[in-house]
Parts: C-alpha cells; structure tokens; sequence
C-alpha cells in the first residue's frame, strides 16, 4: 500500500510542558486509523502539526514522500490534506451550499488576481450539491449555518473537506456533542467514505463508535505513542487500558 | 450653479474614497483606522507633479501608485495582525504619516502646499471626471463582488482560519484589498487636490480616517450602494448645516455609536429589513383577504 502521511520524530513543547515527544505515525492509502487518547494526551496538538497549525520543535512531516514541515497551512491544504475541525467553524455569512462551494473552487482560487476575472460558479454549485446529497444535507443546501442544529453542522464540515478531494481526512472529533443516533449515523457515513477509497485519521473520544468503524487504533498518552495496531489488540494491551481507561492491570 | 458644482464634486471624491475602504473593510473585513493617509499620499504625489508641470490627467495614476505601494507595506505589516491590533497598526499609519508631513519642508511642512494648478478641465468637465471615476470603482466593486475574488474575500471577513484551512492563501487575497484599497484612495486624493487646490497635513489626519469609517459603516458594511448614498450624505451635509461642520468629530461620533447600538449592518441593512417586513405584511394581508 501506498503511504500517505508519515509524521517522523515530531516533538512540541509549550514553554516548559511537552504537549508531544518523538512521536511516529504512519498512514497509508485507504485506511480508517481511529486516533485516541485521555485528555491531554496531545491528539490535537499533532492533528495540529500535521496541518502546519502549530510548528514542531523537532521532526518531519511528509505527505506521500514529500516533506511538508515547513509549508503553510494552506500549502498543505492543496498538497492533499482536508481537516474538519472539532469547533464547527462555518462560513456563516454563506449558505450550506457557498460553504461547500468554496472549497470545490480550489482551481478558481488559487491564483488570486485570476480568480477576479472569473465569476462562473455552477459546477462548483453542483459539485456542493452533490456532496451535501452525500453527507445527507440535500433538503437544507440554501439555508444559513446559524439556523441548523449542530449534527448538520458537523456533517458540513465533512462535506466540506471532501471538497478539497483530499488523499488524507482529518476528522477531529467529529461525534463530539451529538446524541448517540447521530454520532451513530455519522460514523456510519465515515465508514463509508472509507468504504468508498478515502483515507481517513479519525480523532475520537467516541470508544464505542470508534472501535465500532476503525479497524486500526493509534493511542497517545502524556504526549508519547503508547500503542499503534489492529483495534481489538491495541485495546487488550494492559498500558492502554491502564492510560486511556483508568484500568490498572495487577 | 457654481455652488451645486462644488458640491457634486466633492460627493463624487468622497464616494470615491470612500468605496475604496469598503473594499478593504467591507469586502475583505480588515478595519482600517488610517485610511485617510492614502487618500493624502495620493494628494501630495499629485499636487507636486502638477506643480513640476505635469498634466493632471497623468499624475493621477501616479497617485494611484504612489498610495498603492504605500498600501502593499502597510499590508504586509498587517498581514499577521487582525482585528483590534490591525486597526491599531492602521491608526499608527496614519499618525506616522501625518507625522513624517508635518516635519518636512519638501511637502510643505505645517502649512501644506498651496496654488495647486487647476486641472485644466474646468468645473463642470472636472466634476463629470469625479463622477465618471466615481461611478467606474463603484461597477468594478460590484463586478468584484460577484467574482470568485469577492467570494473569497467574504469568506475572509467571515473566518480567516476557515479560509485557510480551505487551502487558500488568505495573506496574498488580503494583500490584493489593500493594494486596490489604497490606490484608489490615492485617485481620489490626485481629484481631492486639484478640488480643494490647497492640501495640508490636517486634511488627512484621524478625524478624515474616522469620517470616511463613518460612511462605510452608516452605508452598511460591504453594501455597494450602502456607501453610495452615505458618502454622498456625509460629505455635503457639514458643507449644507454649519452645526454640523463645526461639530464635526461629535456628529460622526455620535452617528457611528447609533448606528453600531441600533442598525449594525448600516442603512443598507435597515432598507433590507423594512423590505422584507413589508413583504411578509402584504403577504399576510392577502393571506387573511382569502
């Protein structure tokens, strides 16, 4: 399999605190890796380094064998990354559809003083359309962010990631704040753009739902990896259960 | 008839400079506190070419550069700063503008620079030239607009980080506001010296930054016509009510506090809002006709 991203060494102090030290994580084409971890463990401080958010202090970054570390947020945006954040942060001056537009226009936006002399947008209006269909927003494409409730709100940052045709999407806990039905139901439209080819890293606090969709599980605790594998053994594993769970092994 | 020309003309140079921060401010959502510096780095570009000899017509894209290059470096200062620290870092441009004039002799020091040529025109062809450049930025802001540049920048006055993280290059767009913002300011200042005839330091100083805020904000943020019909009020009423010109600072004061507690989106956002409640209303009428 192809490797998509490989995040090498990477360590990041705040001041005296080591939010993340020397950590390793390979991902490759295809795969639905469930990230987890306690509070504090560092999962969106990398989640944050891998989008160029925040600098690392030590390590590297590649995606698919070209080193990212000190390229822009937006650089790495259009070398093949998409993030829907855990906070939804919607355009809200725009509807549904503009939201989901804008990022299809990827082509029309590159180049600033292009994009003025262009003003055509029903492919990019179609396209959106099509995503929202596909996160299952179709009868609400018109409507204003402000007005729909926050299990829309996650699903359109999702459709907007996929936007950007992303080779890795970064999902930042995207069931947090939703009732048990709709974290179900999202998770389950996240298993199935996996289904469908996309590669996903998925940070969650969701156990039940994470286990439920990841067939690979990459645990942090305190900053450093403690376990990276098949998801059944990386949750019988005593150090993960004692991290993550509070369980102690005698 | 002389008297109304006047007025036309310095409705027009005001709508100019006026459009010319909503594009920075409206359009692209960076708050501009020292606008008023470009409007003077355009007049004083343009007032000493013309008294070097140059033809009016020709100084006015050197104004517009002038100010434009002033615009990118105050840009690039500002590309890392938002919100309050980008209207601080404004608001200092200006001072330090005002400040570098009044020290120095080349541009006329403390008493500016006087006998400014005419533009050769004459009154009524010079004021259908404000007009005309007026009404040019207003259509090139609309087109702007509906363009992918326009979505972008609303995307931008909305969430910067949003913006980004949809792989677009948010500093380069931003930049590209100032760059347009400032230079058109530098035009209507070219205009603004060969009305007036006289430029000093005073006449682009806070006062004229917040005045021209006060047009885009009472238009309506962002809003085309919005500040059309405010820059054009604005500009002729201390000219028209003497209370008004004598409190001047007090009045804009005043109208941007109001407008901020009571209409926030301007009047632009008051007449979409009175549209749509007589709307529903003669909906409902009918509704209750059948």
């Amino acid at each position: 399999m192809t490797e998509i991203l490989h995040v090498s060494g990477v360590t990041v102090r705040f001041g005296g605190v080591c939010a993340v030290e020397n950590v390793d994580l390979r991902i490759n084409d295809g795969e639905l890796i469930g990230f987890i971890g306690p509070n504090g463990a560092g999962k969106t401080t990398l989640m944050r380094v891998i989008t160029g958010i925040v600098q690392p202090q030590d390590g590297k970054v590649f995606l698919e064998g070209v080193d990212i570390t000190n390229k822009a947020t937006h650089q790495r945006i259009r070398a093949g990354l998409a993030l829907a954040q855990q906070i939804v942060q919607p355009l809200r001056a725009m509807s549904l559809l503009d939201n989901v537009a804008l990022a299809c226009g990827g082509e029309k936006t590159h180049h600033a003083l292009k994009s003025m002399w262009i003003t055509d947008i029903s492919s990019e209006h179609n396209r959106a359309r099509a995503l929202l269909t596909r996160v299952g927003l179709s009868h609400v494409v018109k409507e204003l962010p402000g007005t729909l409730p926050l299990g829309y709100l996650k699903r359109l940052e999702v459709a907007r990631a996929l936007a950007l045709n992303p080779k890795l999407l970064l999902l930042d806990e995207p069931l947090a704040g939703l009732s048990q039905k709709e974290a179900a139901s999202l998770a389950d439209l996240i298993s199935t753009l996996n289904a469908d080819g996309q590669t996903i890293l998925l940070i969650e606090h969701n156990l039940r739902e994470v286990m439920r969709i990841c067939p690979t599980l990459y645990v942090q605790d305190n900053g450093k990896s403690l376990a990276f594998g098949k998801a059944e053994a990386v949750m019988s594993d005593p150090n993960v259960r004692n991290a993550y769970l509070g369980v102690s092994h005698a | 008839m002389s008297y109304e020309i006047t007025l036309l003309t310095t409705m027009a140079i005001s709508v100019l400079f006026a459009l010319s921060l909503n594009f920075i401010t409206g359009f692209c959502g960076q708050i501009s506190l020292g606008h008023a510096a470009f409007l003077g780095a355009g007049a004083y570009t343009s007032a000493m070419l013309s008294k070097a000899g140059v033809p009016f017509l020709m100084t006015i894209p050197a104004a517009a550069l002038c100010a434009a290059v002033l615009g990118a470096i105050t840009g690039l200062a500002s590309l890392r700063v938002r919100h309050d620290f980008l209207a601080i870092t404004t608001m200092g441009v200006g001072f330090l503008f005002v400040g570098i004039i009044r020290q120095q002799d080349f541009f006329g020091g403390e008493i500016g620079i006087a006998g400014i040529p005419g533009s050769g025109f004459g009154k009524v062809r010079f004021m259908l030239i404000c007009v005309a450049l007026a009404f040019t930025f207003a259509a090139f802001s609309l087109y702007v607009r509906r363009s992918w540049m326009g979505f972008v920048f609303k995307s931008i006055a909305d969430n910067e980080d949003v913006t980004r993280v949809l792989g677009i290059d948010v500093s380069r767009y931003k930049l590209i506001a100032f760059i347009i913002g400032t230079g058109t300011a530098g035009v209507a200042g070219a205009l603004y010296a060969h009305h007036f005839r006289f430029i000093g330091p005073d006449s682009f100083g806070f006062v004229e930054s917040i005045s021209v805020l006060a047009m885009v904000i009472v238009g309506g943020i962002g809003s085309v016509w919005g500040v059309i019909f405010a820059a054009a009020l604005l500009s002729v009423l201390p000219m028209l009510v003497q209370f008004i010109d004598d409190y001047k600072l007090l009045f804009y004061s005043a109208l941007l506090f109001s407008m901020m507690r009571f209409s926030p989106d301007g009047i632009a956002g008051l007449c979409t809002r009175l549209s749509s409640s007589i709307s529903r209303r003669t909906t409902e009428s009918d509704g209750n006709k059948r």
